[in-house]
């Protein structure tokens, strides 16, 4: 391994100082495998011939910074993915929120907001969604603003009505939307108690205590440091035994935190604050 | 098995680092592969095999039966260690990045796969150079040729399967077309070559 980095690597770090100096959007600690991919697409998508390029269009066009956004955080989302973990969720976390007079949750890097509706289902359905609370936060305002309205494609979101039902849904999933020209709708009553806030694992601070964090395949675009960071954030906004759920690639084995939390459930990676 | 067929060409030592990936066919190669490595082998492995995505992989525990080396599913930032194999989960692309370090990512599926094979060697290649050694293994489409390309550029060592022994030769000769002087054996003589290449390292 060189100690020198490559041209790419340059760039992109340069990229990423120019657009946090620039916009104060933070992602100088995102992973670099990842980011070696995204940025040449981006590079790309704007017609440009070298990541150096993109940054001086960037720096001088608030317009292309919102539209590179996409590209620097990923932005692909389901429904119930991992059926599992829902199901987890549903017989095993919120059971034990059922004493609170309040059940606060925190989605932390909810994007397009798809799995704050699968939650706000499960909540409704364990009879908990009109005394919760849900925080869905975002660095990227497009994304918060496709999670607000709430409307997906239909032919997608049919092929998650499955992994409803097999994350023990009650229903169907098709009860929760309308379908029109080729859009599902989903229920405005299911967001009524959702907070959708803009705000960056990278640089903000907690702002609400919560019982559950769920936060998946997200940190998987940090590295090692932002994932410290972030995971010291779940661990101070959660109460006493509150609940972390990440993605089922993703571990607080090889974080600072480790020892803070302990598994609720290992393979599903269910972590309960100590 | 010390023949001048099974001496690392390009970066003659230094390989810290094994990569390969395959689709169908590849377990046939694995089982014919692995046993060729002996205990203690001082490499990591990582591995990317295309699977469906449906509930937890099968594959550790089916890999582990062909090798006395540990076999783990790949989770997000775990260290590459020495004698071990990694492998890609169902579901997500395994990237090697700083440290050396897993990353996973979910982004759009290359070649309709994700893992893909081309990911992981990209990565590989760019996070680690010519230290890199990456093989192809049988599988019915182009994933990993491009990856192999990088890998060859960066300075790394390159091998693939023999298309006559794969049982799905699409794989192992996209891999070709991208880097024809890439070494090419049979499954069972690829793990003797992947055991010597440790061996002619530091």
């Amino acid at each position: 391994m060189g100690s020198v980095p490559s041209e790419l690597d340059i760039e992109i770090r340069l990229l990423l100082e120019a657009v946090y100096l620039r916009y104060q959007h933070d992602f100088r600690h995102y992973a670099l495998a990842s980011l070696r991919r995204r940025i040449p697409r981006a590079v790309e998508h704007f017609g440009l011939d070298s990541v150096s390029a993109l940054q001086g269009r960037v720096l001088r066009d608030a317009a292309a910074f919102r539209e590179l956004l996409p590209f620097l955080t990923v932005q692909v989302s389901e429904m119930f993915r991992d059926p599992p973990f829902f199901l987890a969720l549903r017989r095993d976390v919120l059971p034990r929120l059922e004493t609170y007079p309040t059940v606060r949750v925190w989605v932390a890097g909810c994007s397009a907001g798809e799995e704050v509706y699968a939650l706000a289902i499960l909540l409704r359905e364990e009879g908990l969604l009109e005394r919760s609370i849900v925080y869905a936060s975002d660095v990227s305002p497009d994304a918060l603003e496709r999670a607000e309205r709430g409307i997906y494609e239909l032919d997608r979101v049919e092929q998650f009505g499955a992994s409803y039902l097999a994350a023990g849904g009650r229903g169907a999933l098709s009860d929760y939307y309308t379908a029109a020209y080729g859009a599902a709708r989903f229920d405005p009553a299911l967001r009524a108690n959702v907070v959708f806030t803009d705000h960056s694992l990278a640089t903000d601070h907690v702002f609400a205590e919560v019982q559950l964090v769920t936060c998946r395949n997200v940190l998987i675009y940090f590295d090692a440091a932002l994932q410290n960071r972030a995971v010291g954030l779940f661990r101070d906004a959660l109460c006493h035994r509150g609940v972390l759920g990440l993605g089922l690639g993703e571990t607080l084995r090889f974080t600072e935190h480790a020892d803070a939390f302990e598994p609720l459930n290992a393979s599903l990676r269910l972590y309960r604050k100590r | 098995m010390t023949g001048s067929d099974a001496r690392p060409r390009g970066g003659a030592h230094g390989i810290e680092l094994v990569v390969m990936g395959g689709s169908a066919g590849s377990l046939d190669a694995l089982a014919a592969l692995l046993p060729g490595l002996p205990p203690g082998w001082p490499l990591p492995l990582v591995l990317v095999i295309h699977l469906p995505r449906a509930g937890p992989s099968a594959l550790p525990a089916v890999l582990a039966a062909h090798t006395a080396l540990p076999v783990v599913e790949a989770e997000d930032k775990q260290p590459l260690a020495r004698g071990t194999i990694h492998v890609a989960r169902p579901g997500y692309h395994l990237l090697v990045d700083a440290g050396p370090a897993l990353a996973l990512s979910v982004e759009d599926p290359v070649h309709f796969s994700m893992p893909s094979v081309d990911v992981l060697f990209e990565s590989a290649a760019a996070t680690c150079g010519p230290s890199v050694a990456a093989v192809v293994l049988s599988g019915g489409n182009e994933d990993g040729s491009r990856g192999l390309a990088a890998v060859r550029e960066a300075g790394g060592v390159v091998a693939v399967q023999a298309p006559e022994d794969a049982a799905m030769d699409l794989m192992p000769r996209a891999a070709l077309r991208g880097c024809p002087d890439a070494t090419v054996l049979p499954a069972r003589a690829l793990g003797r070559f992947l055991a010597a290449l440790a061996a002619g390292g530091s």
